[in-house]
């Protein structure tokens, strides 16, 4: 189902529904949803004047297990924001967000042992090496670090990372190795609900796809769901079962890549590219999104 | 897995990613060791110069035992800026552990550093000067020790909490906070050299009462049980202290959330 959000006034609109070839959409009445967040809001008090900016306004959405799920929209727009409200490193002010049932703030260790996060800029100790980081990653989360290391051997061999550069210190490998690092690393504690931050802001070309394959595949063979924040159209299309278009904090399209085109089409007719989907509900061009580089999400 | 097994081995993390860290930085190490050695020397020498031994002896024992006392310290009140410079925060924050694991992870890994780093400066100085503590009473000096890293974990909890309230100056804070329990503790002279107003904010320095049951046990020979007026002060600030520590973390945190200060990279 497709649904266009106007203020905070949620209408539904029918559209031709792209045929999905897993579980798409909505969980249906009496399944858990993997992720839901309702009427979610965060404000920010910043500046010496301590103005209060509202960063995420009034978000919900409902994840089944095993989607894709794709939050597109502008720097500044809330994405991360949204993301760290569920990864419980930020505080609600208002709504709630749930894991598998669990609530992210009453019960926030629960909801941690089913999460993990690969966000823009890879998290590591650069001086270390990617053992070293995974080490330390698999003790965090209780894992026995002999076989975590066999294991992330397996993960990075298939990204193309042999065993040979593991023992290097991870500032001498190339920005989209550390990211392939973060994604093993990711993987290596089995989350349920898998959420990537922007992940291949800033790849080579090369590295990229290398990534988003890596993602299908994670897809394909893991129980895993995925959330995924991009600027990239094509990636979101590729890779996205469905799409929420964020813009100022608000939730302002969602539906499935199919589907928003489709509507784009119909209903304004615009070309139907994720891109006229995009300047559509949010008013910016691609490039406006570059320039507001400097803002944070 | 029990979960006391569980947050062991997560405390084990802090304990082996420092220690992989210490051995990725070592030409730092090497340095800060070359400079912690010199400056415990060049402060001894200052004892030779006046010719008096007893100097020699406050001055080596200050020297040596700040130096233990604040990299204990300076490691638990830096847990959270070490990982702002890396830009773990979030990801360490994010993991499913209790802060208390991270601390205990942290200070096991402090203890142990400044234990080895103490021992390389006392072969140092008795290799240099000709030391004389027959008589010394060890074991005072190893309850003190004992008793001053609880302390000063106590006051390194407290203290941690500033990086995390303060995005850019809460290092600053933590580093102004060493110097003032350095100025206030007598570490090179005995506190009853201070003006009226110093001695009387040194009793709530921990380094204090550290420093005056070693040197008590060393030069003196001074049994534990006659210097309880320096034992209990330690006793009481540990017990305080550390729960305190963790749960004023524990705040701290969940302020530092509520505001967005874990994203920032310092």
């Amino acid at each position: 189902m497709i649904q266009v959000m106007n203020e905070s006034k949620t209408t539904p609109m029918r559209a031709p529904a792209r045929q999905p070839l897993r579980r798409v959409g909505p969980p249906p009445p009496g399944e858990q949803p993997a992720l839901l967040i309702e009427h979610a809001t965060k404000r920010f008090v910043v500046g010496r004047k301590r103005k209060s900016v509202v960063a995420v306004n009034d978000v919900s959405m409902s994840i089944r297990r095993g989607e894709i799920y794709g939050i597109l929209g502008a720097n500044g727009s809330g994405k991360s924001t949204l993301i760290r409200l569920v990864s419980t490193l930020l505080t609600l002010e208002g709504g709630r967000v749930e894991v598998f049932g669990h609530d992210v703030e009453r019960d926030e260790m629960a909801v941690k042992q089913l999460i993990n996060r690969v966000s823009v800029d890879a998290a590591f100790f650069k001086k270390l090496s990617p053992h070293e980081n995974l080490a330390y990653a698999a003790r965090l989360y209780g894992l026995d670090a002999r076989s975590a290391r066999a294991e992330a051997i397996q993960i990075l061999a298939r990204l193309g990372i042999g065993e040979k550069r593991l023992s290097r210190p991870l500032e001498q490998m190339s920005r989209g190795m550390q990211q392939k690092v973060a994604i093993a690393r990711a993987l290596l504690t089995s989350p349920t609900v898998l959420l990537l931050d922007e992940p291949t802001t800033g790849l080579d070309p090369r590295s990229k796809l290398d990534v988003q394959t890596f993602i299908e595949e994670v897809r394909d063979t893991h129980d895993a769901t995925i959330v995924l924040t991009t600027h990239d159209l094509a990636e979101a299309e590729r890779l996205c079962d469905r799409i929420a278009l964020i813009n100022d904090g608000r939730m302002v399209a969602e539906g499935t890549p199919g589907e928003l085109m489709t509507m784009v089409e119909r209903d304004y007719g615009k070309e139907p590219t994720l891109e006229s989907v995009f300047m559509t509900f949010t008013g910016k061009s691609l490039d406006d999104d570059v320039d507001e580089d400097k803002d944070d999400d | 897995m029990t979960i006391a097994t569980r947050e062991l081995r997560a405390s084990f993390a802090f304990v082996e990613r420092n220690f992989n860290l210490t051995k990725r930085y070592w030409g730092w190490e090497v340095a800060w060791l070359v400079y912690s050695i010199a400056a415990a020397l060049a402060v001894a020498f200052i004892g030779v110069a006046q010719d008096d031994p007893g100097l020699l002896q406050v001055l080596v024992i200050g020297t040596i035992f700040w130096n233990y006392l604040s990299i204990v310290f300076g490691f638990i009140g830096e847990t959270v800026t070490w990982e702002r410079w890396e830009g773990t925060l979030e990801y360490t924050f994010m993991a499913p552990i209790r802060r208390y694991t991270q601390l205990v992870g942290s200070t096991f890994f402090a203890v142990a550093y400044a234990l080895i780093q103490m021992v390389i400066i006392l072969v140092v100085m008795i290799l240099f000067f000709d030391l004389e503590f027959t008589g010394g009473n060890f074991v005072t000096a190893g309850v003190f020790i004992l008793l001053g890293s609880l302390s000063f974990v106590g006051v390194g909890m407290m203290a941690a909490i500033l990086p995390l309230l303060y995005v850019e100056r809460g290092d600053q804070m933590v580093f102004v906070i060493q110097s003032i329990i350095l100025l206030f503790s007598g570490v090179y002279y005995t506190t009853d050299v201070l003006p009226e107003w110093m001695q009387f904010v040194s009793q709530f320095s921990p380094g204090t009462y550290v420093l005056n049951g070693i040197r008590g046990g060393l030069i003196h020979g001074t049994p534990v049980t006659e210097l309880l007026h320096n034992v209990w002060p330690l006793v009481v600030m540990g017990i305080v202290l550390i729960p305190l520590g963790v749960y004023v973390f524990g705040i701290a945190e969940r302020y530092a959330k509520r505001t967005g200060k874990l994203k920032r990279v310092g």
